[in-house]
């Protein structure tokens, strides 16, 4: 049986250092297993975060050899084994210990996007009648499983630190989903220009590039919300409408 | 006394999967302050795995439906040893159910004049499962998750509950601590819910992640409530076996609702030659019928792989015993067949079994539309649990209710698939509103400082530097419980197996506690690890005392001793019990005769 090197990043919020570890190989593995290997034959303490190991709950999300990816995803076989492989946790979070930061900021930032609101029922009997296509139309941005890999290759997050001002691309995805379900009445486009700092994406494509489930976040749904802000901020004749009527809600 | 910190609610929901969350929504709905406590972040939970759909007589693909279809079916497929009461519910408020789910933004699948469409799936007369593709769980979680987030409830991500705490009889709080730190907290509450999952941690080869140790089952045993039905492991039929590494994952039963055959190493169709007598009206003897009921056809009758999920699972052990499994211990499930019958059959695979296509693609190199899928059972739901009122889903013990899988009691023998997402919601919803209502009727309790004291020196035990001669490694004998248990209590169950087992599991709790971990608190894995053995000896002894006790095979619970059902079993549960020395006791509990009403539907049914 191979076996693999390991170089995985040990430490908490003070301060840490690679550690070099080496794990058995068999076929199939992906890097996640190696990781258990290592937590019980080497490191009990070990921290690392997972749980469906499927591909489909985003808890496992780590840096391997430098790239953002889902650990439970990563095959051994595609990685090459003549070099030690690295580990680290998502760099763009706080750390909490080893594998494992604190990525309770999305949670917040979530909270400030408005919920959904549906409009009336269509049926007497309080149901609603959509076509398929619509429900499609948004399927891309409801697979998204939450693992924040987006968030961390994020540079506006990653390097600039704007947390406060800016909610970043899982959650762009998430206000799109929204805003293009076929029931949902609220306007969130005020506050993605006011408050919520879509102005400062300008649109690197890093986030779809690392994406587990391929959303094409930057076209699919940064670019369409970006236009929806010029469509109803920077249109003229809105503009002067705003001006006669500043309470109103933007026509159509 | 270790330091905590204090924390009071009316109602303290214990779990974040469906049921948890969907408690917490109804509970925080009458104006009481809710905590919700979780092991992992949000949104992570199990039922985020679930891939078929919900099961909801709605009757929008097919007239016929109804309740009593429904209720019939979950009985049937249960072998009659279901709470028939929590069934007739069931059955009558799933359809609400989903629709308060639309409402709160959940997107299903369509039919053609635009209402929510539903799918086939195994033990269902009708196409009843509504479903958005394979991630129908991932909808559910996701939309229960964006709503309750604006109720006003205090979550408490990544957090363990250690113990429960009684005053004069009645449960007013838990303690526990939070991985990040480790440090202890003390949730006081009126009214507490477990909705902590299942227990498939508890066997080698299993579809469930590391946090089903059983600990709402064990939480609740500990303070006195009864567990039945805990005889009754479902091993989902079709789990991927290859590689080594992703061995126990689920492959949705859609792959079968939507055409897919299961094939031995022959190369034959051998659920055809398998179908028991009392689903034999009902079940397709030949390919062509098979196919057509898979496309919709009404007057088609469905194919033997969707027969229910214990049966399909040990029809496939069978053909490994006999010689004819595939290369790596399983059969072949097969999709990619279909090409034969449609023209475009790779794009409507990618269309309706997404994550699948994605699964197999990443993790095990095999195209689906193409090739076979070798498959084989994994542990995958727990029947059994905290025994429950049916209405209330209160349990033996004042103030403390139990929902969703940790609960029990719906299901009887054999869980139907697509049951579960419903009975989250149904009994989710009913939990959550009885637990307001009793917290509105009771003060907060007193808090006993010795069960604080014990409970956090127990839980640091496994940091003493001093005593232990022989060290042990929680992962070694986490393990070694999971080999045992997938061996000597698995799919075929013997007597003399079954007592080595117990002998078993009071000798690796013997050795438990000279379990020693390394490093600190802060979110240390083996710390953790060593934290959930108590939970995991606890239901894998109440599993054992069960089947031993239950002398026949019924459902999930086959006995090669005893391989046939016997009528007189039909007539009770197995409650699990803690006795006056602090030993695990099973009795018999009587099941109440079935209302008349009820009994005609089920003769109707038949």
């Amino acid at each position: 049986m191979a076996t693999a090197s390991f170089r995985v990043w040990r430490g908490d919020a003070q301060g840490g250092a690679f550690a070099d570890y080496t794990a058995e190989i068999s076929e199939g593995m992906v890097v996640l297993d190696a990781i258990h290997r290592i937590q019980a034959e080497h490191a009990n303490d070990l921290a690392v975060r997972w749980n469906c190991k499927a591909g489909k709950c985003g808890s496992c999300s780590a840096e391997v050899n430098g790239m953002p990816r889902l650990m439970c995803m990563t095959r051994m076989s595609e990685l090459p084994l003549d070099k030690p492989i690295t580990v680290e946790p998502m760099r763009a979070f706080p750390l909490i210990r080893d594998l494992v930061t604190d990525v309770s900021w999305n949670f917040r930032a979530k909270m400030k996007i408005k919920e959904f609101k549906p409009r009336k029922p269509d049926a007497p009997d309080g149901t609603w009648r959509m076509a398929q296509e619509d429900v499609d139309r948004v399927q891309e941005f409801r697979k998204c499983i939450e693992c924040f890999l987006c968030q961390d290759v994020c540079h506006v997050i990653r390097n600039h630190q704007l947390q406060e001002d800016y909610i970043g691309p899982r959650l762009f995805v998430h206000t799109v989903a929204l805003e293009m379900h076929p029931l949902d009445t609220e306007n969130r486009i005020a506050d993605l220009k006011k408050s919520q700092g879509l102005g400062y994406c300008n649109i690197t494509k890093c986030c779809t590039k690392v994406c587990p489930e391929s959303i094409t976040i930057t076209d699919n749904a940064i670019i369409p919300l970006k236009e929806r802000v010029v469509d109803e901020f920077y249109d003229p004749l809105r503009m002067l409408a705003r001006l006669v009527w500043p309470d109103s809600k933007p026509p159509g | 006394m270790a330091e905590y910190q204090t924390y009071s609610h009316d109602v303290l929901v214990i779990g974040a999967g469906g049921a948890g969350l969907r408690a917490a929504i109804e509970a925080a709905a009458g104006g009481g302050k809710v905590g919700l406590v979780c092991k992992s972040l949000l949104g992570k939970a199990h039922t985020v795995m679930a891939e078929g759909g919900i099961a909801a007589a709605m009757g929008n693909v097919d007239d016929r439906d109804n309740w009593k279809v429904h209720f019939a079916d979950t009985m049937r497929g249960g072998q009659y040893v279901n709470n028939w009461q929590m069934a007739e519910l069931h059955a009558k408020e799933a359809p609400d159910c989903v629709r308060e789910l639309e409402a709160w933004g959940a997107l299903f699948d369509r039919t053609k004049d635009g209402r929510i469409l539903q799918r086939n799936f195994g033990g269902h007369r009708y196409p009843r499962l509504v479903h958005v593709g394979d991630r129908t769980g991932l909808e559910m979680i996701r939309t229960l998750q964006d709503h309750g987030i604006h109720q006003g409830i205090d979550v408490f991500m990544e957090h363990s509950i250690l113990t429960l705490l009684k005053d004069d009889g009645r449960v007013v709080g838990a303690f526990g601590y939070d991985s990040e730190r480790g440090r202890f907290h003390l949730f006081k509450a009126k009214a507490v819910i477990l909705a902590t999952g299942g227990i498939g941690r508890a066997f080698k080869i299993t579809s469930n992640s590391w946090e089903y140790t059983g600990d709402g089952q064990a939480l609740a045993y500990d303070a006195g409530a009864e567990l039945i039905d805990m005889e009754f492991v479902q091993f989902h039929p079709t789990g991927m076996i290859w590689p080594p590494s992703v061995q126990g994952i689920l492959v949705t039963e859609a792959v079968r609702g939507d055409g897919g055959v299961l094939l031995n190493s022959e190369g034959r169709r051998f659920m055809l030659d398998d179908i028991p007598e009392n689903y034999r009206a009902q079940t397709a003897d030949n390919e062509e019928e098979g196919w057509r009921y898979t496309q919709g056809d009404r007057n088609a009758r469905r194919p033997p792989e969707l027969l229910t999920r214990d049966h399909v699972a040990r029809c496939i052990m069978r053909e490994v015993r006999d010689g004819r499994g595939s290369p790596h211990g399983g059969v072949f499930l097969d999709i990619s067949w279909i090409k034969r019958k449609i023209p475009n059959s790779e794009q409507v695979i990618i269309k309706k079994l997404p994550s699948m296509y994605h699964q197999f693609k990443q993790l095990a190199d095999i195209d689906i539309t193409k090739e076979p899928m070798e498959v084989g059972p994994t542990t995958h739901y727990m029947m059994g649990g905290i025994r429950v009122d049916a209405e209330s889903q209160e349990s033996t013990v004042p103030g403390l209710f139990a929902v969703g899988e940790c609960g029990a009691g719906l299901h009887g023998a054999n869980r139907l698939g697509g049951n579960s997402l419903s009975d989250l919601l149904v009994f989710g919803k009913r939990a959550g509103a009885y637990a307001a209502r009793f917290a509105k009727e009771h003060q907060f309790g007193r808090i006993d400082d010795n069960a604080l004291e014990t409970a956090s020196r127990t839980a640091l035990e496994p940091f003493a530097t001093n005593g232990a001669a022989q060290v042990e490694s929680p992962y070694q004998i986490q393990q070694e419980l999971q080999e045992m248990m997938q061996d000597q209590v698995g799919i075929v169950r013997m007597h003399a197996d079954m007592e080595r087992a117990l002998e078993g599991i009071a000798r690796l709790s013997d050795r438990a506690r000279r379990v020693r971990v390394t490093g600190n608190r802060q979110y240390n894995s083996g710390w953790h690890t060593a934290l959930t053995l108590r939970s995991m000896f606890i239901v894998s002894e109440a599993i054992t005392r069960s089947a031993l006790e239950r002398r026949e095979s019924r459902g999930a619970h086959f006995r090669e001793d005893f391989p046939g059902p016997d009528p007189s079993h039909a007539k009770f549960n197995l409650a699990v019990g803690k006795d006056s020395g602090g030993g695990m006791q099973v009795r018999q509990a009587p099941i109440p005769e079935m209302r008349s009403d009820l009994r005609q539907v089920i003769e109707e049914m038949k």
